[in-house]
Formats: structure tokens, sequence, C-alpha cells
């Protein structure tokens, strides 16, 4: 028997303009095995967090993703919040709450269009990027960026929403839901879709439980996982939230998810816009954060976001731990490929809607034979001996310098 | 595999592209044309040095060391300068909100592009 074709996919963008290195062995056109090499973007994240102030950190947290900017932040807020004991204002958790479910909405038009993209449909693509971008200019005019928008703090948010703002909202909310019930009626029609989308990739609920998987893979599956029902917070916890969950499990059924829970975030929109108390939007909050540690759930875009911060006392986290909803679906992506077409890999890999550098961590691998563990100022002083070997003398460079 | 309901047919695909070539276009000439700016999208930084006491807290709380406040003159006579590297700045107005005196805001000028690296430092 023979031993398959072995093609390497990636790491310059597979499927998703992100690195990540595939190792796909085929038997004929059916993959047969799959080896997925991550590690092309880690970028010390969790380190640079612990040598900057909470207030810094706020602007690093928010870039871990660039999709799912708010809900890092939110989740990072809320844990300071919560070791800090303060309490914030019911008009801050609204619009926390709005700005949440717009990016739910910007990240899962992005997802369709690029699902779009991947089988073909690049009018699906052209459709729900323009819709998207409506989405995006609302998000810049509410926070003052159109990706990193920066609307959360310590303690509550930055800016308010006048009633110009809310109006706009509502407007184009509208314009959305029109739009996307057309999406959700060519979901439920369109032949092409549904033959191209439905029985591959399957993950069924109990290889979800195994693997670990979060987010619109494991609702897929029928399983409700989802953190504003399961254990709501802020907001959600007075405005209830309609669960969507499917039994197909594969990729058709995540993409159903992922259209039904755009409607779901409209009608949230709409009642928390409606139902907004007045009041201040934010708490003041300390400096020096006391002593201890927690971890937060926030239902991100792609399933559930948690953080974890431990605080010594200091202006500065000792240590933040950020596990990003790509990172556990990726555990069943091996799963996933195996047993189905070649020309299916790019949209299965598309279809847990992977997010690279949210994924890329620091990992230990120790062997038995004595490996140490170098602590940061060790690690520097090795890297410097090394270039200075090469010829070149980096300890001059000063970690941070100002902008003069 | 789901059953088909029915067979789609694109009609509504037609109107849309009737409609659509009457429409203006949603792109711009870009240098000619300016863009459209939100009102409060975060932009260059503006400083009014009149009110500055020379805290340095946006330097403390800048995510990046993007600003660089400056007193050239003495204790008694301040003469503050604020400079900006926008190769560093991240647009976050972290500054704007941590200012005790107000003396910085933002503007919504993104035209900020320089041909040589050494130029991005801008005195506000």
């Amino acid at each position: 028997m023979s031993e398959g074709l072995t093609i390497p996919i990636g790491p310059q963008h597979p499927s998703l303009k992100e690195p990540v290195s595939f190792l796909i062995t085929l038997d004929g056109e059916v993959v047969k095995k799959a080896v997925i090499e991550l590690g092309y973007n880690h970028r010390g994240l969790e380190k640079a967090c612990e040598s900057r102030t909470y207030i810094q950190d706020l602007y690093i947290i928010e870039r871990v993703c660039g999709i799912c900017s708010h809900a890092h932040s939110y989740a990072y807020c809320r844990c300071v919040e919560e070791l800090a004991g303060l309490q914030t204002p019911r008009r801050a958790e609204y619009i926390r709450g709005i700005v949440g479910e717009l990016e739910r909405l910007h990240s899962h038009l992005l997802w369709l269009g690029v699902a779009g993209h991947e089988i073909g449909f690049d009018t699906l693509f052209m459709y729900t990027w323009r819709d998207r971008e409506r989405v995006l200019d609302l998000l810049a005019e509410i926070g003052g960026n159109r990706v990193n928008y920066g609307i959360n703090t310590i303690g509550g948010v930055r800016r308010d929403l006048d009633e110009n703002i809310c109006q706009h909202i509502l407007d184009v909310m509208d314009g959305l839901e029109e739009q996307i019930k057309y999406y959700a009626e060519l979901a439920n029609t369109e032949a092409t879709l549904i033959a191209r989308l439905a029985g591959i990739g399957i993950l069924t609920r109990d290889d979800v439980i195994k693997y670990g998987a979060v987010g619109p893979v494991a609702r897929a599956a029928g399983i409700m996982d989802d953190v504003r029902i399961v254990e709501p917070y802020g907001v959600f916890t007075e405005i209830k939230v309609n669960g969507v969950t499917d039994d197909h499990a594969d990729v058709y059924g995540r993409t159903v998810v992922r259209i039904k829970e755009m409607l779901e975030s409209i009608r949230l929109i709409r009642l928390m816009v409606k139902e907004m108390p007045d009041g201040p939007i934010s708490v003041r909050a300390p400096r020096r954060i006391p002593t201890g540690e927690i971890i937060i759930r926030v239902e991100a875009p792609r399933g559930e976001d948690v953080h974890y911060l431990r605080s010594n006392g200091t202006d500065k986290p000792d240590r933040v731990r950020v596990r990003a909803p790509s990172e556990a679906n990726w555990h069943g992506m091996k799963h996933m490929l195996e047993g189905f077409h070649f020309a299916d890999v790019p949209i299965i890999i598309a279809a847990i809607d992977p997010c690279y550098s949210c994924t890329d961590r620091a990992i230990m691998l120790r062997s038995d034979k004595g490996d140490t563990v170098t602590d940061w100022e060790s690690l520097r002083r090795t890297g410097i001996e090394r270039y200075k070997k090469m010829g070149i003398d980096p300890s001059k460079i000063r970690m941070r310098t100002s902008g003069v | 595999m789901k059953k088909i309901k029915k067979i789609f047919i694109p009609g509504k695909i037609v109107a849309r592209a009737i409609t659509s070539a009457f429409k203006k276009p949603a792109t711009i000439k870009y240098p000619k044309s300016k863009p459209d700016i939100a009102p409060g999208y975060r932009g260059r930084l503006i400083y009014s040095p009149t009110n500055c006491i020379d805290c340095m807290m946006c330097m403390r709380d800048c995510p990046t060391g993007a600003i660089t406040i400056k007193n050239l003159g003495t204790k008694e006579n301040k003469e503050m300068h604020a400079y900006l590297n926008i190769g560093r700045c991240i647009f976050c107005c972290q500054c704007v909100d941590t200012c005790p005196k107000k003396c910085l805001s933002f503007s919504q000028d993104i035209m900020l592009s320089k041909l040589n690296r050494d130029n991005l430092t801008i005195e506000l």
C-alpha cells in the first residue's frame, strides 16, 4: 500500500491571510492525515502586558485579535474591576453590550464573506463585506476607530452614546436586518451553497466535548455554550439572549448558526438602545490593584474568551493569560479535516473562523534530558551574547524609548 | 444532508443590479477627494500649553511612549512643548483621557504620512 502524497499548505496564508502550516497526506483525493503547525505569529503579548501598567495594557489586550478587540478588552477590564471591587455603572454596561453585539455582527459578516470567497461564491463576499462596512462606520462613530474602538476603560466606558448616534444605530439595523434575512433565505434555499457546505468538516456532539471546541462550532453540534446564557454577565443579566443551536454539526450548521446569531444580535442591539438607562458612564479606578487572581469568561464572536489575571498589589499585573476562542477550536481541526476531500480543506479551516495571532502563545516543551527553565533576564542576556557573536551589539538598545 | 425546499431564483439580484447601476459608487478618488471621517474619529493630537502643569501623566500612561512633554523654559517661566512620534502613536487617545487639565485633545486629521523616518516626530 502506498504512503500517500504529502502536500504542505502554508505558512503563507492558507485559506485566510495569516500564517499557519498544514501538512496534508492524501490518499487519492481524500485527506488521510493532517498535521497542523502553529507558532508563526507569536508576539509575546502576555509578557508585554506584565511589563506595563494596567492602563497601558488595555491597548495591548485590545490588539490580541483584530476582530474581537472589544471582547478581549472587555474581559480584561472585568478582571481588573472585579479585583479592584469596582461597580461599573449600568449605562456603561449597556454601551459595552451594544458595542459587543455590533462587533459580533461585523465578525460574522466578515466570516460569511470569507466563507463565500473560499467556496467560489464571490458575490456573497461582496455583499456581506459591503454590509460590514456600514457596521464598521458605525463603530468608528461610536468609538473613534474602525477596529480598535477603544471604548472600554477600567471602571466603565470612555465615550457616551448621544441621541443622534442611537438613531443612526437603529437606522443601520433596519437596513442590515433586511440584508441578513436575505442571507438566511439564501442559506436555506441556494442549492450550490448547501451542496458545497453540507456534510463536510463534521465535528459531532461527542467530538466537541472530547476536543473542547467552543463558539459556533460547538453550537452547530447542538451544545449551548454561549457564555451570555450559561453565565450571564454585564448587561446580559438584565437582557436575556435567545441562544442559537443547530444539529447539522458540519460547516453548513456553522453557517446557519452564525446567520441566526446575527439576527439575534440585531434584536439585542435594538432592545439595548431602547432600554439604555441614564447616568454616569464610568467610575474612578485606582492605579494600584489589590492582590488577587481571577478568571473571567466573555462571549467573543468566535466563542468563549477566557482571561486570567494575577495581581501583586502594584500598578502592573503579575501574570496575564489570554485563552482566545480560536485556541480551543484548533484541537478538533485534525479530526475535522481527516476523511474529507482535499478541495474542502480551505473551507473546513475557515469554518472555525480561525484567528492565528490570537492563538500563538509561548509553550515550553520539557524533555527528560534535564532541561532548565530560563527566566526573563537570563533569556535577554543569552540573546545579547548571541548577537554579539554575530558582530551586532544590541545591549545599548533601550527597551522602551520615548518619542524624542 | 439538508433537503432543498425550493430552487432559488436569482430575480432579486437582477433588480439589485439595475438599481445599483444608477447609484453613486461607494469608492472615492482618494488623493483628490477627501475621505469621510466620522466626527469622533481619533486622529492627530492637539496640544494647548497654556494650562499644562508638566505633570507628565500623559507620558506615563502612553502605551507606546509616543508623546513627550518638555519644559524648555525655567520652573517659573514655563515654556511647554509637546512632541509626538507619529510612527509610534496608535491614536488610542489615552493621553487625552488622562490629562488632568484637559490640555490635550484630538482632531480628525489622519493625513500624517511622511517620506522620511526622521520627520515622524512632530511638534504638537
